[in-house]
């Protein structure tokens, strides 16, 4: 009896310097939050910061062509990162062979997409500024800026296609191609939309790790003074919608929320950091959003197909 | 009639085929594409500065009227970063580890796992932000001579950034660990600690060591917070106090600054970028060797 207390010491001991320790990190994410909402709390209440454009002066600065760069350049990276990364997921579960030449393929495919997740994001920053920007003449547009987030988000989307896939079981596929369906129609009526709520969480993580980004963006030349905004490319006219100035949009400068903050923290002036705190607190705010609707979505699609 | 729709049907198949192994292959070009760049512009800029000079000499002052390209202070400054952030982050990530593993119940395990994979969502920018303007403040208070740029305080907060790898990684490759060797060692009369450590542990440690490294890699490449709070001062030093400059943290300031196409400045970011992406490389494939190797020991 006496030897068991002794022995069991350590069970009581460690649980609870584990649970100090995960309480270290749980403070470490709090305090961040706190610190950044108060330094930023008086920008952040201001309604004119989300509506004014960067100047030279603190108290005037605002974030509208920050978060309007933001958005349009994730749009981009949205689909171009859908574009590829859905096609190439699918191809790796769905028809992948693992045999002959193409088999050795499909393996490089494979291999490439685990270690492009791992290369880190300037280095893509860097691939950008060589090949968009100035191999392919793109300039530094809200084109290139959203190519180059794509290249980041992509592989995030790809392991998550696969992983959503590869739960869906034999028996349907099986099921679809007795009743005559070939690949394609299994894919279309089948496999993509039991896979959707997968994808989809996939697609929110990858964007939300995309929106905070800042390094890659530096690397090919966003700006951080932008006093206007991309022109509007609906017309007032027929057919209300001008192809000439969606290209206008599409190679503009712009700046981002991040960039934005980047510049801001760099400034001596102590005003400008409250501006830095505010915006990082509105992308900080983002972020969390969407993580939490990531993983709402996870705990949905997991209870709503049981196989 | 009917056998044209089947034939429709199955060119759409194999068209349908061809798109998705387009896409497929269109990722390895990306790869292509990295090697290309950084290979070509490095390489012009060995042209202009033997790779000698890039390897012996002890200062790195490509923008200065007398340039010098040696690059270990910035390698320097990047491993210093990268090591404060492992001795921060590897003991506190593997005590939640083991926490996590062995001891929590299933309703703090599902809090904590997304609380803890949350702090790789962060912004960097915003990291940044708290370092420069929180830690480092309160840091001052407590180590003395501590400039204002410094190692110490971004190498912490990326101590803390990278535990979704250190915690995370190796708490998935502890639970991966059977149930019936930990009954064992409980029949044997081991306590959970003595289990978890002697038994547990071993078994999954290729797992739990590719998650540091992977996370050490993560350190190494992070950009923006030790841009903000490092500081622009490429110095060859093992003292956490003084500002530095990284890989990551060269290749900003050269291109936050106007870059002529073509020019010395511009070519130097490639090498760098070069020297880092080849560092990244390592590590990450050291990391997805380990990792494979888990399968193995059962």
């Amino acid at each position: 009896m006496g030897r068991k207390t002794i022995s069991s010491k350590p069970d009581i001991i460690f649980p609870i310097i584990g649970f100090l320790a995960f309480l270290l990190v749980v403070s470490f994410m709090i305090t961040l939050i706190v610190d950044i909402a108060i330094d930023g709390y008086e920008k952040l209440i201001d309604p004119s910061f989300y509506t004014s454009y960067p100047s030279r002066f603190p108290e005037k600065a605002g974030i509208l062509s920050g978060w309007v760069g933001t958005t349009l350049v994730m749009a981009g990276a949205i689909f171009w990162s859908l574009l590829i990364g859905i096609p190439a997921g699918i191809y790796l579960e769905e028809y992948a062979t693992k045999r002959g030449i193409i088999g050795k393929i499909e393996t490089i495919i494979e291999l490439n997409i685990n270690n492009l997740a791992a290369v880190p994001a300037i280095i893509y920053g860097l691939l950008a500024l060589g090949i968009f920007v100035y191999r392919f003449k793109l300039g530094e547009s809200i084109l290139t800026a959203g190519l180059t987030l794509s290249i980041l988000m992509l592989p995030v989307i790809v392991v998550n296609t696969r992983e959503a896939i590869r739960r869906i079981p034999r028996d349907i596929r099986e099921g679809a191609y007795a009743v005559g369906a070939t690949k394609w129609d299994t894919i279309r009526d089948h496999i993509l939309p039991y896979s959707l709520g997968g994808i989809l969480t996939g697609l929110i993580i990858a964007a939300s790790r995309a929106i905070g980004e800042t390094a890659p963006l530096v690397t090919i030349g966003a700006l951080t003074f932008i006093a206007f905004l991309p022109p509007s490319p609906f017309t007032s006219e027929f057919p209300f919608f001008s192809l000439e100035k969606a290209w206008e949009v599409l190679m503009s400068p712009f700046t981002v929320l991040p960039i934005q903050i980047f510049n801001w923290v760099s400034r001596p002036q102590a005003a400008f950091q409250i501006n830095a705190a505010a915006a990082g607190f509105v992308l900080l705010v983002l972020t969390v959003i969407m993580n939490a609707l990531a993983y709402y979505l996870r705990q949905r699609v997991r209870r709503k197909y049981i196989w | 009639m009917v056998f044209s729709f089947i034939a429709y049907k199955k060119l759409l198949d194999k068209c349908v085929l061809a798109v998705f192994f387009t896409a497929g292959f269109i990722t390895i070009f990306i790869t292509i594409g990295i090697v290309y760049v950084l290979l070509s512009d490095a390489l012009k800029f060995f042209q202009e500065v033997p790779i000698e000079r890039f390897l012996t000499e002890k200062e790195w002052t490509p923008v200065f009227a007398t340039k010098k390209f040696g690059i270990w202070p910035l390698v320097a400054g990047t491993f210093l970063i990268a090591a404060i952030a492992v001795l921060v982050s590897v003991p506190l990530g593997l005590i939640i580890a083991i926490y996590l593993s062995e001891y929590a119940s299933v309703r703090v395990k599902e809090v904590a796992k997304p609380i803890i994979e949350f702090l790789e969502a962060v912004p960097t920018v915003v990291y940044g932000y708290f370092t420069l303007l929180f830690v480092t403040p309160i840091l001052q208070k407590i180590v003395p001579d501590l400039e204002a740029f410094n190692s110490l305080a971004p190498g912490i907060v990326l101590g803390f950034m990278i535990l979704p790898y250190t915690a995370s990684m190796a708490e998935d490759a502890m639970k991966g660990v059977p149930q019936r060797i930990r009954e064992a060692s409980y029949a044997l009369g081991a306590t959970r600690l003595r289990t978890a450590i002697s038994i547990v542990l071993p078994a999954a440690i290729s797992g739990v060591v590719a998650g540091f490294i992977l996370g050490a890699s993560r350190a190494i490449g992070e950009t923006m917070v030790v841009a903000i709070a490092a500081g622009m001062y490429p110095n060859l030093t093992l003292d956490p106090r003084e500002p530095i400059q990284t890989m990551t943290g060269y290749i900003v300031q050269v291109a936050l600054g106007d870059l002529p196409y073509g020019s010395i400045e511009y070519l130097s970011i490639f090498a760098v970028g070069f020297a880092l992406f080849i560092i990244a490389f390592i590590f990450n494939s050291i990391a997805l060797w380990l990792r494979s190797r888990i399968r193995e020991v059962y």
